[in-house]
């Protein structure tokens, strides 16, 4: 049995590129030089004892696609990973990305060579501000933090130019994402926390004690990480702007109000979009992400530098398209990014998104995202408790936890994956213990939904009958419970070195 | 839940010892945030501290999380063993485990005694 064993262990060990390589493999064949060949580099930047591996194609993609099948993606199946939207990316949007004019293009063309992206980035700045009920968009900052930071740093800039100088003080609920108090750190900031109420909504009371002529602004995430829409949220923005502040929207949960609430509308003056979650840009290791920020009239002249503008009008009866180019705001915070976002692998699928729903389908949307989570919060109800047991949003946080069990929230979602789902999101948000935070998101159907609500109850089931069977969890899979203290602590993150190591130091 | 009768306990689960001026978090805390992984003091011998203030900052694998002063006064002693063994916290969380010492050290006003904090904790519903 021992042999057995160990052959199989040999078998699921991936080993890694460089335990892969042999010298002189090579995966590519160069054209012969169709330029005279330059000078050498100098000797002193010249290395070759660098341990870069070498492998033929076949052992490179049998490497990746191996490692890809060990991986668990929102193409195999449900990922309800609640507060960041993992929705599945229709494929068209990585057509549309693809095509030559977009792909073969670099951010210093002249603007003359380059119309068609800059009418795309027009168009979807355009858009962004229809969906958002904003005045201005722009669509540089690199993911949903830095976006964040441009806006905290607009805020910042929007006090400073009124030599309004004592404020100091950015509030922040509870149930924040931990990047909020992250953003406003980095501006050395002090960040005060308002505790949530009996419903989850931002505590009033406590907000209008915080309330006062230090306080730069707020950030609030609405739906919240609880997956609430805050039930006071026009007072929530009175109270905020009647002390002088700027009210921060965290746009991360915008997939539940598309063509329903606009939070420009609702008074925000700032808010990042997260286009990789709510528009179908690919996320996590997929990525780059793409964080656009929106803002209101007060924040406009802010905007990081530069916008996609008009420079030279068009003539429609002329049939003469528009010059698009950059402007620049009067009072810009500056450029946040080199170039203009990340536009094929961000803006570009955005726009085809968009586009392909348009505004009713993308109300569709949200009705859809938040009616099955509904659904699911519905189904699992008395057996998992709820804390903030209303109607949600696009998400709902279960505790996971049982009455005389010592199983917790990690074991559950362990055992999930023996279920073949993706676990949700586990110990957030901070102010529900062992919290599950669920978000089904629009796209999946009834058949995939009641199968994961079977396989939860299961659980319960297993969580009484046999607690071992979840401790011990996940058991399919190639790779069984990880050691996530000792991933923690021991920060070693090669398991390789080339063996002459020691001599290269 | 186990708590040590000659503590003092804040509402954000810290533990301030008025004898010796020791500062840690609760059995309670460490049992929330279930394994320790890293554990930053924030605060230097010498630096004068008020009720409140940012002390440390605690990861665990569930989460992270700020320590904040139970009492003022000024830094005399910081724990610089707990950096390599975060897993104290867990371990020892009333003894080996302390954070920083306070000379001089002024309870907040707001602290409770530890049958009012098990109290307390109870009520959380955790």
């Amino acid at each position: 049995m021992a042999d057995i064993s160990t052959a199989l262990d040999a078998i699921i060990v991936e080993p890694t590129v460089f335990e892969l390589s042999s010298p002189g493999r090579t995966g590519t064949t160069m054209p012969a030089a169709d330029v005279p060949a330059a000078d050498s580099l100098p000797e002193h930047l010249l290395r070759s004892e660098l341990p870069l591996p070498e492998l033929a194609e076949v052992d490179v993609v049998r490497h990746f696609t191996r490692l890809s099948q060990f991986n668990y993606s929102v193409d195999e199946g449900f990922y309800p990973l609640g507060s960041c939207t993992m929705k599945y990316n229709p494929k068209i949007n990585e057509d549309t990305c693809r095509l030559p004019g977009f792909l073969f293009t670099h951010p210093l063309q002249p603007i003359e060579t380059v119309q068609g992206n800059l009418a795309l980035m027009f168009e979807l700045q355009e858009w962004l501000k229809e969906i958002s009920g904003f005045a201005g968009v722009t669509l540089q900052p690199a993911a949903g933090a830095q976006g964040e930071f441009s806006g905290v740093l607009m805020m910042a800039a929007y006090h400073k130019m009124r030599g309004d100088t004592k404020r100091v003080k950015m509030l922040i609920p509870d149930a924040a994402h931990g990047t909020n108090p992250a953003s406003v750190g980095m501006l050395g900031m002090q960040v005060v926390t308002i505790p949530s109420d009996e419903r989850g909504n931002v505590n009033l009371e406590a907000l209008k004690a915080a309330c006062d002529d230090t306080v730069v602004g707020m950030m609030l995430t609405n739906p919240n990480t609880l997956g609430l829409f805050d039930e006071h949220v026009e007072e929530v923005i009175r109270l905020v702007k009647d002390c002088g502040g700027l009210m921060y929207g965290d746009g991360a949960n915008l997939n539940a109000l598309l063509g329903i609430v606009r939070p420009g509308d609702l008074g925000f003056d700032v808010m990042h979009f997260n286009l990789h979650k709510t528009f179908a840009v690919p996320h996590g290791g997929g990525g780059p992400g793409s964080g656009p920020v929106g803002v209101s009239e007060r924040l406009l002249d802010f905007l990081p530098n530069p916008l996609v503008g008009i420079i030279e009008e068009g003539d429609e009866e002329e049939d003469l398209a528009p010059l698009y180019g950059f402007v620049t705001p009067k009072h810009s915070i500056g450029r946040m990014k080199a170039f203009h976002g990340h536009f094929g692998g961000g803006l570009v699928r955005a726009y085809t998104y968009i586009a392909m729903h348009g505004p009713d389908g993308l109300k569709d949307i949200a009705q859809h995202a938040v009616l099955n989570a509904n659904y699911l919060q519905a189904k699992l109800r008395g057996t998992y408790r709820i804390p903030f047991d209303r109607i949600c949003m696009h998400e709902f946080v279960a505790e996971g936890r049982f009455e005389g069990s010592d199983v917790r929230a990690l074991d559950i979602s362990k055992r999930l994956i023996d279920y073949k789902f993706h676990p949700p999101t586990n110990y957030f948000p901070l102010i529900v213990p062992e919290a599950l935070m669920i978000e089904p998101t629009e796209t999946e159907n009834k058949d995939t939904l009641d199968r994961f609500v079977e396989a939860m109850l299961k659980i319960a089931e297993e969580a009484q009958s046999d607690p071992e069977l979840l401790k011990s969890a996940p058991h399919t899979t190639r790779f069984g419970r990880m050691d996530e203290v000792k991933a923690a602590r021991e920060l070693i993150l090669c398991c390789w070195l080339p063996e002459n190591y020691e001599s290269l130091t | 839940m186990n708590t040590s009768a000659h503590l003092k306990f804040a509402k954000t689960d810290e533990w301030f010892d008025a004898e010796s001026g020791a500062i840690g978090i609760s059995d309670y805390a460490q049992n929330q945030l279930s394994d320790v992984v890293f554990v930053e003091i924030l605060v230097e011998e010498g630096d004068e501290i008020a009720v409140g203030k940012p002390i440390a900052s605690v990861e665990s694998v569930k989460a992270s999380t700020e320590i904040y002063a139970p009492a003022s006064g000024k830094v005399s002693a910081v724990n610089a063993a707990l950096a390599d063994a975060p897993e104290t916290i867990n371990s020892d969380p009333y003894g080996a485990a302390w954070m920083i010492k306070l000379e001089g050290g002024a309870a907040g006003d707001e602290l409770l005694d530890a049958s009012a904090y098990e109290q307390y904790c109870e009520g959380r519903g955790h």
